[in-house]
């Protein structure tokens, strides 16, 4: 029986019979979300590349393939996952990836995962087999339901397929590196942001604005010379170390959380330091502060703050949705999922 | 139920916002294709949200159909009015209401054009970056309802790619901010899934787009192929150097000929095809872009080859791009454009498929392409007064489209299904999935009021489409679930 058959059956016997499901595909990300009792549904074991023409700029690929070999494959043929997704340890695969929505440093310029998903095939609660999307870069037929699945934590469809556009890897990547308050970054950053420059990547902490350039070698040579600052030796170690949470702000016992805000929203007034990330548009805070207090600074910018990791994690860890939202967000999940069965309350409590 | 409906809207808005009188219901009968035509029971033309919130709220009591319209500049039909249905015209929603020049995004009406957000950025430079051919008339509302694309997708993406936030109207007329300033919001996607949601789910009554820096220079690089084979392959080696073009664009030769008939293009006319491909972003980015593209065109065999020196040459590069809608409208009494997507690899089997089609249903067809992206856009030429020819032109663009989908593509790339390809849907997605879309819509809307019968065919309809096509068997797929 293929994997396919075999995920379609459990859920559809899980739905005659009212049984949670909790999906697993490398549990790499784990510790986002709440967490769900239900009886574990592995997707690990379907993996593997389907389709991969470089030229065609599009990848895919089996929702259990491990994200690590995606990317090695495409870099292979000189090409990258533009969202510059984290992986958040070894075992991330794409599916997991694509169901928590997760984007890089790069995404403020090159897009989101969201961006990127082209299509999907996927199984929903009643154990129904549907393709939204595909392989082509436009398409206007039907709901745009593949990019609603993204970053929906597999509360409403059981991820197989994923068919994402790539991208070519920049012939020349540099960071440079300009001390400054944090004040001067967000103004920086955002600055630059509005000039036609290649920009990349834009990180602040420990007074140090890093600013990352990609593209032709001539063209980032010259965006230097107009950005300015000290190179960086080791540029392409940094930004990953960014992305995977292990540089040393990331190493604290406190709560954290992520705070996505307006690029351009002042330092917000927490008694606490920011890592900035996103030119300034995803903000990360390690702070025992109560929750309403980060949560509403983030509001008050414009945004929306996530108790990421630590922290009392028994009530709601995204910001709550106001009512009206809330309920049409549970209707949505009704016509994929009616028996409640997919991950419930990993997203939010009413889920 | 006509009179008492138009007597609730007369009460509840000024006179001049609701139309009922035939003359003045005629100008709204049909959008951009105008072969369907229908006049609603009543137009009106909200000036305030509440008013939006009052329509809305009164058609959901009486269960009365509404069909929103931006510009009407839609060619799938997506804003033909319904006959026992409301027309929501939202024209008078045209004001840009800020721009945030700090966070790189406006905030504007759904009834604004797609160029005036541009043109308002421009002080700043800045500019949006969608841009769909009818962008100086097309509003930004129907933008998102449609998820238009344009030229630049290729680099810059579609209209889903490009915005930030939209406020709705519910049909209970409830309203309800999707999306936020920030890049991102918590909880689903409903940004993704409104756009392109052609008016099924709710009526955008404020958007907020994306602005981009404007370009430094943009260039453009004109190269003669003698086949559209050739012409295709240089556009996948183009994509396989490691350059993502802001446009690829491609005609073939009949589309330069009618193109040249119109206006003096300085397109080689015994080309096979052309290319126009468009590089833009930093001075020297570009520089060492076009060195690279011209080497590829020439690896590629190209016939001749050109690079636009300066703003006005590269203005006329496109000048024949731009004017072969109505140079075919100057060929021809009638044009049909078509709008499947297919992977590009598929390129020069799917257009050698419809020059064969062309001649079975002796219709002539001119492709004039985003080739980049995959998305074809055949013009069928045909005479509308000829009795039959529009039936045999429309029979001709469905397989056209089912030749898309069976090289894995898509019916509609940019212009949306509304009432033009509600059939093709059912070759492109099974009983499942069509009920999942349906099951969507009454989460959003569950009297079904909003547009009905468009974007997503009943599973009745298809039953009939798809008996119907067994009998001329040519279903793409057989081996799938039909019904």
């Amino acid at each position: 029986m293929s994997d396919t058959q075999t995920i379609r059956e459990q859920v559809s016997a899980a739905a005659a019979g009212h049984t949670a499901l909790a999906i697993e595909g490398g549990g790499s990300k784990r510790f986002l979300g709440r967490g769900v009792a239900g009886q574990p549904l592995p997707v690990g074991a379907h993996r593997g590349i389907i389709d991969y023409t470089p030229s065609e700029l599009v990848i895919s690929a089996r929702a259990g393939t491990p994200l690590a070999e995606l990317e090695a494959t495409l870099a292979a043929e000189g090409q990258m996952l533009a969202f510059e997704p984290p992986h958040f340890g070894a075992a991330a695969t794409l599916g997991g990836t694509i169901a928590c929505g997760l984007s890089g440093p790069r995404r403020p310029y090159a897009g989101a995962a969201r961006d990127f998903v082209l299509g999907v095939n996927c199984i929903n609660g009643q154990g129904d087999y549907l393709r939204f999307g595909g392989q082509v870069m436009k398409n206007v037929a039907g709901y745009d339901l593949s990019r609603t699945l993204t970053g929906s934590f597999g509360t409403l469809a059981v991820l197989l397929d994923v068919h994402l556009k790539v991208l070519p890897r920049p012939e020349r990547e540099i960071t440079l590196l300009q001390p400054c308050t944090v004040a001067e970054a967000i103004t920086r950053c955002n600055h630059w942001a509005g000039q036609p420059l290649p920009l990349s990547g834009a990180c602040h902490f420990d007074h140090q604005l890093l600013i990352r350039l990609s593209g032709t070698a001539r063209g980032v040579a010259a965006a230097a010379r107009t950005v300015g600052g000290e190179q960086l030796d080791d540029s392409t170690r940094f930004w990953h170390h960014l992305r995977e949470h292990r540089l040393p702000y990331f190493n604290t016992t406190l709560p954290l959380w992520r705070l996505s805000v307006p690029p351009a929203s002042a330092p917000l007034a927490l008694d606490a330091a920011c890592l900035l990330d996103w030119g300034g548009a995803q903000r990360w805070l390690a702070t025992d502060l109560p929750a309403d207090q980060v949560r509403n600074a983030a509001q008050t910018a414009g945004g929306h703050a996530t108790l990421w990791r630590g922290g009392d994690r028994s009530g709601e860890l995204f910001q709550p949705l106001p009512p009206a939202l809330l309920a049409l967000h549970r209707r949505l999940k009704q016509t994929f999922d009616p028996a409640g069965i997919l991950n419930p309350g990993r997203l939010y409590a009413a889920l | 139920m006509s009179d008492t409906i138009i007597a609730l809207l007369r009460a509840r808005l000024p006179e001049h916002c609701v139309l009922h009188q035939e003359e003045d219901l005629r100008p709204y009968e049909c959008d951009a294709l105008s072969a369907y035509r229908q006049l609603p029971l009543a137009v009106v033309i909200p000036e305030t949200l509440e008013q939006v919130r009052a329509i809305l709220a009164l058609c959901s009591e009486h269960r009365v159909p509404v069909v929103a319209r931006g510009a009407g500049t839609g060619l799938s039909g997506g804003a033909t009015p319904l006959g026992n249905g409301i027309l929501l015209s939202m024209a008078r929603f045209n004001r840009i209401l800020s721009i945030d020049t700090d966070n790189r995004s406006a905030r504007v009406q759904p009834g604004v054009t797609n160029l005036s957000i541009s043109t308002a950025a421009e002080p700043y430079g800045l500019y949006y970056a969608p841009d769909p051919s009818s962008q100086l008339a097309c509003s930004i509302g129907g933008n998102v309802a449609e998820n238009a694309g344009g030229v630049h997708c290729l680099k810059y993406g579609l209209t889903t790619h490009n915005i930030l936030a939209l406020e709705i109207i519910t049909i209970d007329g409830e309203r309800l901010d999707i999306g936020g300033a920030a890049l991102d919001s918590p909880g689903y996607d409903l940004l993704a899934l409104m756009t392109g949601s052609e008016g099924l789910l709710g009526v955008i009554t404020e958007v907020t787009v994306k602005l981009l820096p404007r370009p430094q220079t943009a260039q453009v690089v004109l190269a003669a192929f003698d086949s559209v084979e050739a012409a295709a392959a240089a556009v996948t080696a183009t994509i396989a150097s490691g350059i993502v073009p802001a446009g690829l664009e491609l005609l073939d030769n009949p589309a330069i000929r009618a193109v040249q008939r119109f206006i003096d293009t300085g397109y080689p006319v015994d080309a096979g095809a052309i290319l126009l491909c468009e590089l833009d972003g930093e001075q020297e980015d570009v520089a060492a872009q076009i060195e690279r593209v011209n080497q590829v065109f020439r690896d590629a065999g190209c016939s001749s080859l050109a690079v636009s020196r300066n703003e006005a040459e590269r203005q006329r590069f496109w000048a024949g791009r731009k004017a072969a809608f109505p140079a075919m409208g100057r060929l021809s009494p009638d044009y049909y454009c078509m709008d499947g997507t297919i992977p590009r690899k598929h390129l020069a089997e799917v257009l050698n498929g419809i020059g064969r089609l062309s001649q079975e249903y002796g219709l002539p067809i001119c492709n004039v392409f985003h080739a980049g992206d995959g998305n074809l856009h055949p013009l069928i030429l045909y005479d509308a007064n000829r009795p039959g020819e529009l039936e045999r032109t429309e029979e001709l663009g469905g397989r056209i489209l089912e030749l898309c989908v069976g090289v894995g593509g898509t019916i509609t790339g940019e212009h949306g299904v509304g009432m033009e390809k509600i059939n093709q849907m059912c070759v492109q997605f099974n009983t499942a999935e069509l009920q999942q879309f349906h099951a969507v819509k009454t989460a959003f809307d569950p009297h079904g009021l909003l547009n009905p019968g468009k974007a997503i065919p009943t599973l009745q309809r298809c039953a009939e489409f798809g008996a119907m096509h067994v009998h001329h068997g040519h279903l793409p797929h057989p081996e799938l679930e039909r019904f």
